[in-house]
């Protein structure tokens, strides 16, 4: 392939797929390693970025257990973090209608950065690419990184003297930041957050979510009238 | 329930939450409470995830290096760095602070 074709294949939703599935896809790294430090083995962290992809969700699941929760309060915490991939879902049906297995593909491939990239486009094409590109650049090195990380584990000794923890800390509020636009999502993230702060010493781990996102769906609720 | 029975099945639930989505006819959220409900929920569980993330130890509250990188990535976000300079400069906000004061 000639430069200049590639150039053109470098669309302006290509690239900022590519860089997200980059710096979300290199983050796998602390998930493996954490993953395996929170007591799963390396093909159970696999199967996590396999099968669940969806990266809030595989680090709910890992702190849950980590933090001494049950199995069954692992699969809460998770299954209630992934249920912002529905909505996605049902925004990406709205735009490409997919038929078959293709629905499937692109069900597996909603993550918060494949839809996150398709929205901030305007033309049906570039939203296309957008989410292919998002999706299946995520995808390759989530899956790639959570094997690096997860073999490294050991040698890599505690997470935590590498900062992994605080790299999770900064990923989540990197992705929370986008969504802080205006003075509302401010006050509601600030009331989740205080929610969760005040029920972690009095509930079961992965609890303080829950609480955190009902007190965000009653916000969405009744904050409707005005 | 053993741990490989949760990884399995969670990740069975993710997928089919996930396509569930897409078997939601596109009307159905064609309605603007619907619409605030979705997007608040989204912010309200990130934000959780971010407190969970910097506080959390098992069921106690501690606060320790993770709040450096807390301070760290939200000025390098106010600076609007990259995603992934953000996470670089939070680990290693975290592991110098660590390696400073061990204790933290």
């Amino acid at each position: 392939m000639k430069a200049a074709d590639l150039g053109a294949r470098l669309t302006p939703a290509v690239r900022m797929g590519l860089s997200i599935a980059l710096a979300t896809g290199l983050y796998g790294i602390s998930f493996g390693a954490l993953a395996v430090a929170a007591g799963l083995t390396v093909v159970q962290a696999m199967v996590l970025s396999l099968l669940m992809f969806t990266g809030g969700s595989q680090f709910a699941f890992i702190g849950v257990v980590a933090g001494g929760g049950s199995a069954s309060a692992a699969v809460g915490a998770a299954s209630l973090l992934g249920v912002r991939n529905a909505v996605y879902g049902v925004q990406m049906n709205h735009l490409f209608t997919p038929r078959g297995w293709r629905k499937w593909l692109m069900a597996q491939l909603t993550i918060d950065e494949s839809a996150a990239t398709t929205l901030s486009q305007d033309e049906a094409t570039e939203q296309r690419r957008g989410f292919w590109t998002a999706g299946w650049g995520v995808f390759v090195l989530w899956n790639l990184f959570t094997l690096v990380g997860a073999l490294l584990g050991d040698a890599l000794g505690d997470a935590r003297t590498w900062g992994l923890d605080g790299a999770a800390v900064a990923a989540f509020l990197g992705l929370l930041w986008p969504r802080l636009k205006g003075r509302e999502p401010v006050a509601l993230a600030v009331l989740a957050g205080a929610v969760t702060a005040a029920a972690i010493p009095w509930v079961a781990p992965g609890l303080p979510i829950l609480l955190a996102a009902a007190a965000g769906a009653a916000w969405g609720w009744w904050g409707h009238a005005r | 329930m053993t741990l490989w029975h949760a990884v399995v099945l969670a990740g069975l639930i993710a997928f089919a939450t996930k396509l569930a989505g897409y078997a939601v006819p596109a009307r159905w959220l064609q309605n603007p409470r619907m619409h605030r409900v979705a997007g608040a929920l989204t912010v309200a569980l990130l934000a959780s995830l971010t407190v969970m993330n910097t506080l959390a130890d098992g069921t106690a509250l501690r606060l320790d290096a993770r709040l450096a990188a807390l301070g760290v990535a939200a000025l390098a976000l106010w600076w609007r760095a990259p995603f992934l300079l953000v996470v670089v400069l939070g680990a290693l906000a975290s592991a110098l602070l660590r390696w400073l004061t061990p204790v933290a």
